[in-house]
């Protein structure tokens, strides 16, 4: 599998913990096992932490500790993990109303590869996408696992505005807009969950290191699920991921 | 408490405090002072924790009026702060009355100016800080920059009334000036350069552009080579990042950048300097000196000491002289007798 962790300075402030340089699901267990350590047993000084694709930065206070003391703990929580594993990621169904109104591109994406829109549901709701990271905006998630059968080049013109919650597809990778941002990715469908919420704790529903299952809903139940979680009463469905 | 109105928003004039952190992982920034030396000393000499939030003020400061009385500092950038008109001076505690106007006449030295005002501005924290990140509208005042007609609350811990002014020394305070030396430690991808490429970035002047914001400050010149392209599998960036993309030209990531991204970074500015970053305007050069991790915590350990010089206004008063000015005092009133 994957060598040994290179441990880089960002700074005077920061150190990477870098596992590898790729795109690929083994790394990327290594990033988030890592992560969970610490945040069970945080170093001293440690003042925040950022899990990649195949990274973990970990930003510290340098009045209290140093990048040779960190990396000596960081090491050692490594060289731990193999004593204790980390809890299994889950798999997070998100509800997803596809085309009509809430998915105006899922015609073009399955003329663009010769299929129906059914078969573009089928194959886009019948894979889990493994979440590698969040970032570029706050609940955004890096998602693997896309089938190519159902990519789709970026819109030549992007919308000024895609509602929170919007599905789409770009080339080769499938994400949702946590907020309602411009944007883009041809538009599938729509999912009633709110991805970001700052008043949440955490914000947000699915972390990296879980995986992601669209679950297509008809127009109703999508309604009946936006109003239960206005009233507090929905809960996501989640299951472990297995194997 | 209600306690300022904001009768002129400025150009760009946000709440910050030392930043939102334990949610990069969730991709939102950790925002807070772009000059973290400025809003820490401008808290210290109004008797607030240092991490309070603070107004960041930039270029065009704002107009603002007191409601009721209250103890304040400006620090950071010289904006020419004036009190109902009076020239305000930076860098020590000023007592303002209720009904005092504050204004400013424009930059003089750097961009970036902190008002901190004692108690804190009160806004509601949000994901545990109440610096604004204007581009997801978190934090600060309705996550966007003040505008006219706002009114800002005073935290309700009034810190005790401090005795007398307090001062950071004049040797101890910082001249922006208009060419700025950063210390820079290389990595974490500074392997994917040629050694000319590294050369021209140490060796090199550059130049702020105008499309620098809280985001990331760009910077023009000669171009810095790479060895093998610009890409890399996305990874996170600290504060301080020197990012290199496909242009060539280095970009110096700031408060409001992105958790992650996907371009090789050359080189992290080293803290202590950042605030000399922060202070940079448009059309102003810089230069990147390469320190060691060693000399980086030496550079954190000299601000530390800065900071901490901050003490009560006025030499430590002289006894003789002062036995002299009560004996005059005590004859003349004698004589008037």
């Amino acid at each position: 599998m994957a060598g040994e962790a290179r441990y880089l300075a960002a700074g005077e402030a920061a150190l990477v913990v870098e596992f590898g340089d790729a795109i690929d699901p083994a790394i990327n267990r290594r990033v988030r096992e890592l992560c969970l350590a610490v945040d069970r047993d945080t170093p001293e000084g440690v003042r925040d932490l950022v899990p990649t694709y195949r990274s973990l930065l970990v930003a510290y206070d340098p009045r209290v500790t140093t990048f040779d003391a960190l990396r000596a703990r960081l090491a050692g929580l490594e060289a731990g993990l193999a004593h204790t594993p980390a809890p299994p990621p889950r798999v997070v169904e998100i509800p997803t109303a596809y085309g009509g109104e809430f998915g105006p591109d899922l015609a073009f994406v399955a003329e663009h590869n010769g299929l129906t829109p059914d078969d573009v549901v089928a194959i886009h709701a019948g894979t889990d996408y493994l979440v590698y990271m969040m970032g570029f905006s706050p609940g955004f998630t890096y998602l693997g696992g896309m089938s190519e059968r159902i990519a789709a080049p970026r819109l030549k013109t992007p919308r000024t505005a895609c509602p929170a919650g919007s599905v789409g597809i770009a080339q080769q990778q499938t994400g949702i807009y946590p907020v309602e941002s411009p944007g883009g990715w041809q538009l599938i469908g729509r999912t009633p969950v709110s991805l970001f919420d700052p008043s949440r704790r955490p914000p947000v529903v699915v972390e990296a290191g879980d995986s992601i299952r669209f679950a297509p809903v008809s127009l109703d139940e999508y309604a009946r699920i936006q109003d239960a979680i206005r009233r507090g009463a929905w809960t996501l469905r989640v299951r472990e991921k297995t194997a | 408490m209600k306690a300022i109105d904001v009768l002129d928003g400025g150009m760009m004039t946000t709440v910050q405090d030392l930043g939102r952190f334990g949610y990069q992982r969730y991709g939102v920034p950790t925002s807070g002072a772009l000059d973290q030396f400025a809003l820490r000393a401008a808290n210290r000499l109004v008797g607030n924790p240092e991490g309070a939030a603070a107004l960041e003020m930039t270029a065009i400061g704002p107009r603002l009026r007191f409601l009721a009385p209250a103890t304040i500092a400006l620090t950071g950038a010289d904006l020419q702060a004036r009190i109902d008109g009076q020239a305000l001076a930076r860098w020590e505690s000023a007592a303002v009355e209720a009904g005092a106007t504050l204004s400013f006449d424009g930059p003089q030295d750097g961009i970036r100016g902190y008002l901190a005002v004692a108690g804190g501005i009160d806004v509601p924290p949000v994901l545990g800080s109440r610096s604004t990140y204007t581009r997801s509208k978190l934090g600060g005042l309705d996550g966007r920059p003040l505008k006219a007609g706002d009114t800002l609350d005073v935290g309700g811990e009034r810190p005790a009334l401090l005795g007398g002014t307090l001062r950071l020394p004049e040797a101890e305070r910082p001249v922006y000036g208009h060419a700025h030396e950063l210390r820079v430690v290389l990595g974490p991808q500074d392997d994917r350069f040629t050694a000319r490429g590294i050369e021209t970035f140490l060796s090199s002047e550059y130049r702020v552009s105008p499309q620098s914001d809280r985001m990331g400050c760009r910077l023009t010149g000669p171009t810095i080579e790479h060895l093998r392209g610009p890409d890399i599998v996305s990874d996170g960036i600290p504060f301080g990042a020197v990012q290199v993309s496909g242009d060539g030209a280095p970009i110096v990531l700031l408060a409001d950048r992105g958790t992650a991204g996907g371009y090789t970074k050359i080189a992290t500015v080293i803290g202590p300097d950042l605030p000399r970053l922060a202070q940079a305007a448009p059309g102003d050069t810089v230069r990147f000196t390469r320190v060691d991790l060693d000399q980086a915590y030496a550079a954190v350990r000299e601000q530390e000491r800065r900071l901490a010089s901050i003490a009560p206004a006025g030499p430590a008063p002289d006894r003789a002289r002062l036995l002299k000015v009560a004996a005059a005092v005590a004859a003349v009133s004698a004589r008037l007798r």
